[in-house]
């Protein structure tokens, strides 16, 4: 039926985004957390979460247009932005977020801007992606998230 | 006392005053622990309020540390524990800490995405009880009620150790304990019911409560009592009576004991301050000799007591210290108030020394300032908490801070005074957490009515710094007038650790105006008030030892971060007061201490200083060790075991000090502080 396939569906997208890396083993706590309660937990948490680092990206990008670099400041965003993003388990935009900050460390600009434009992709990317597969989810109904893919 | 079986067992709110650890404890034990969780990210903070609530514990949630902290303050006893990001933008999460620790005394987790060595070390010395990495997993708060029983299972020790019957204590825990689960009906998150609970034992004799209802040693609170002592005398001065004439509901007379036993070791501290020449310089306390441990334990004072409960003291301390060191001024002043009080108390102190040695620096002291160098940003209510304790001696380093700096030395003297002072406190209070006090205390005028004419003048200064906000000059005061007992009885020993680590780490440098990093190094003109001091005594003060310990302190200062000076002072502060045991964390934060007297000493030229001064050096030099040997410097053992001094006179306990302590440490000889022999 539609629903099976599209729980297969479902099924296999979430199993992608572990396996291509978007996501790691913190996505799978939030997922543990869902419940009768909290039924889109965690829609509701990823939400959130784009929602505010918008507001990060958007600092990190102002600050990034400054001359002199202040890495002391881009190094505040970006620690931020990345125990957000480790929170949701969003592990692509986290190793990018510690590569920027080992460039602010070292002070090397360069590294820093073009990190953030690698940062920016991986952030979108995982945005559409999960908004694919949450509306997906929301067709299949509940309980068919959240368990552990390995 | 179990918990009922099946409902909520007892609130581990409730119980865990009463929770005997090793107690079966039933599953459900955790459940309804009562969380705070502070995080300015939405993200994290969603999914940690999930998390706990899935662990069944009561949460609320808020993004800034001010709102924390006013959640906090406006019911003390509403929650158990406190998990805080270290990263925030309205206030930095390791004063946040320092606050809670100071004046709620709970167990505080930190948690951040940094998990570099530093941070984390900056966690441990602030007092935080764990430190969490994020991305937090649900696995790790689990367990996080562990630290509440923890705590308060380190102040039921404290309180027993305070002297408080034992047996009664026990029994009135049972009691309690099963008086909660039955009274409950497993709805332990009631907290109101635990109110009720604490209260009942409150009321009930002395020796019980296990639950330590926290009583907070006002600087109203501490006037009173000490109003009451000096009516009664301080050698018929029973808590007994002491707790009639101040009149005042809810106090039992175990607090009074344990703040009187405090408030004693306090005197002797003042009175048996030995001149020690300041071998500070140098030797203060590294910051990170600081991260010894818990500050808590430094806190020779009163933090000790507190430090021993948990990690508050430690925090406190650090508080103490920072506000002690920030504003070391080498106003000289600070020695006065501690000679006043002494005199007051009917010491004969040397201690006149010390004040005269702190007129001199008086200089330009402000008081305001006192709290300027502090970084951490106490609040007045932390202030005055560490005048309770401090009294006298905090507004003597609140007045040396603000002065900017340069009375590192007199700063010294105060912390110790403040410290000394705060120590009495602390050590009645064990339980409470009196420690928080001490802050607090500062931004009240922290001479006390004991103080006389010289404190008056004191008192006024903590007012000002209290406007200013500068609570953790307090609190350093009062760690600082731990060692600083202008007499020279008392070794100052103890306090210059504290000192000089906490004076690097407080801002102290009259900078301390705003509520800056913990970097600040502590400015060491802590002594703003020296000056009020000053002009009113007209004590000449020898060259304190804190004056060389201030000198040192500077250069630590700076050298250290905040915190690391804290430790060292707390530790010193620790010292002071506490027994040798408490000594190693102690010694950190007395050395952090002492550090910063030093600074503020450096202006003055006051005898006592220079007591603190080498016991500060010393602390400095090897916190841990020192600290145990400068404490016995003191004149008075007494200082080193407080918690056995029990309503005996002032001078017999003394004297049972001194020979206790003789025991355990042979050499007193101060010069050699021998470490070996402190056995603490």
């Amino acid at each position: 039926m539609e629903r099976n396939q599209q729980r297969r569906q479902l099924a296999v997208m979430r199993q992608s985004l572990f396996d291509q890396e978007y996501l790691d083993e913190q996505f799978i706590q939030l997922e543990e957390l869902q419940d009768d309660a909290n039924p889109n937990f965690v829609e509701e948490v990823v939400t959130l979460y784009y929602r505010d680092s918008a507001r990060l990206i958007q600092s990190i990008e102002q600050a990034l247009e400054k001359k002199p670099l202040d890495f002391s400041k881009l190094d505040g965003y970006m620690h931020q932005f990345k125990g957000s993003s480790s929170s949701i388990g969003a592990k692509k935009v986290k190793a990018e977020s510690t590569l920027f900050r080992e460039y602010c460390r070292v002070g090397n600009g360069e590294g820093c801007i073009r990190t953030f434009q690698q940062l920016k992709k991986e952030y979108t990317t995982l945005k559409k992606k999960l908004e694919a597969y949450f509306q997906l989810a929301r067709q299949v109904g509940p309980a068919e998230t959240a368990c552990r893919p390995k | 006392m179990n918990p009922s079986n099946g409902k909520g067992p007892i609130s581990m709110a409730s119980s865990s005053a009463s929770w005997r650890v090793g107690d079966g404890v039933s599953d459900q034990f955790p459940a309804g622990l009562r969380v705070l969780v502070v995080d300015d990210d939405p993200t994290c903070l969603r999914i940690l309020e999930k998390m706990l609530r899935t662990c069944l514990y009561e949460v609320t949630k808020c993004n800034r540390a001010e709102t924390a902290l006013s959640l906090l303050r406006g019911n003390k006893n509403g929650f158990d524990i406190v998990i805080s990001d270290v990263h925030m933008p309205d206030m930095d999460g390791f004063k946040l800490l320092e606050y809670i620790g100071l004046e709620m005394d709970l167990p505080v987790i930190m948690m951040s995405a940094d998990d570099g060595k530093n941070v984390v070390m900056k966690g441990v010395t602030h007092g935080a009880c764990d430190y969490l990495i994020k991305p937090v997993r649900i696995e790790a708060l689990k367990n996080i009620w562990q630290h509440v029983v923890r705590k308060r299972k380190n102040e039921w020790k404290d309180f027993e150790q305070s002297g408080s019957v034992e047996e009664d204590r026990q029994q009135k825990q049972s009691d309690e304990a099963d008086y909660s689960s039955s009274a409950n009906e497993g709805n332990w998150k009631n907290s109101k019911k635990r109110k009720d609970d604490e209260e009942e034992s409150e009321e009930r004799d002395d020796s019980s409560t296990l639950k330590k209802p926290r009583v907070v040693w006002s600087v109203e609170l501490h006037q009173q009592f000490v109003a009451a002592v000096n009516q009664l005398g301080i050698d018929k001065a029973v808590p007994k009576k002491i707790l009639e004439l101040m009149n005042v509901p809810g106090l039992t007379r175990e607090n009074v004991a344990s703040h009187l036993q405090k408030y004693r070791l306090y005197l002797r501290r003042l009175s048996g301050v030995s001149q020690h020449p300041n071998n500070l310089n140098g030797s203060f306390m590294n910051p990170q000799e600081a991260a010894f441990g818990q500050l808590s334990s430094l806190n020779g004072l009163d933090l000790q007591a507190l430090a021993a409960a948990g990690q508050l003291p430690a925090h406190s301390l650090a508080t103490l210290q920072a506000a002690g060191l920030g504003r070391s001024t080498p106003k000289s002043s600070i020695h006065m108030p501690l000679v006043d009080q002494r005199n007051v108390f009917s010491f004969e102190n040397p201690k006149l020394r010390l004040g005269e040695g702190q007129q001199q620096h008086m200089p330009s002291n402000k008081q305001m300032g006192l709290l300027h160098g502090i970084p951490t940003t106490m609040e007045p209510k932390q202030l005055a908490n560490l005048q309770h304790t401090a009294q006298s001696i905090g507004n003597i380093n609140m007045q040396i801070n603000s002065q900017g700096g340069q009375s590192s030395q007199n700063n010294s003297l105060l912390m110790q005074m403040a410290q000394s002072q705060s120590r009495g406190q602390i050590l009645g209070e064990t339980a409470g957490g009196h420690v928080p006090r001490l802050p607090s205390t500062i931004g009240q005028p922290i001479l006390t009515p004991d103080i006389g004419p010289n404190v008056s003048a004191r008192n006024g200064i903590p007012e000002n710094i209290r406007s200013t906000g500068y609570n953790p000059v307090s609190q350093t005061s009062s760690l600082l007038n731990f060692p600083m007992t202008p007499t020279s009885e008392l070794s100052v020993n103890s306090y210059p650790l504290g000192n000089t680590s906490g004076v690097s780490s407080l801002p102290s440098k009259g900078s301390f105006q705003q509520d800056i990093n913990s970097d600040i190094k502590g400015s060491v003109g802590f002594m703003p008030s020296f000056d009020i001091f000053n002009d009113l005594h007209q004590h000449k003060s020898q060259n304190w030892e804190l004056e060389n310990v201030g000198m040192t302190f500077d250069a630590s200062r700076h050298s250290n971060s905040a915190q690391g000076s804290l430790d060292l002072a707390q530790s010193v502060l620790a010292h002071q007061g506490f027994s040798s045991g408490q000594m190693t964390g102690q010694n950190r934060n007395a050395a952090a201490i002492g550090s910063t007297m030093f600074s503020s000493n450096n202006g003055t030229e006051h005898g006592n200083a220079q007591n603190v001064g080498p016991h500060l050096n010393a602390l400095l030099i090897d916190n841990q060790i020192r600290v145990k040997t400068e404490t016995f410097h003191d004149s008075n053992p007494a200082n080193i075991f407080p918690e056995h001094f029990g309503q005996e006179d002032l001078m017999s306990a003394l004297l049972k000090q001194q020979e206790g302590i003789a025991s355990a440490e042979h050499e007193f000889d101060f010069d050699g502080y021998s470490m070996d022999n402190i056995s603490v």
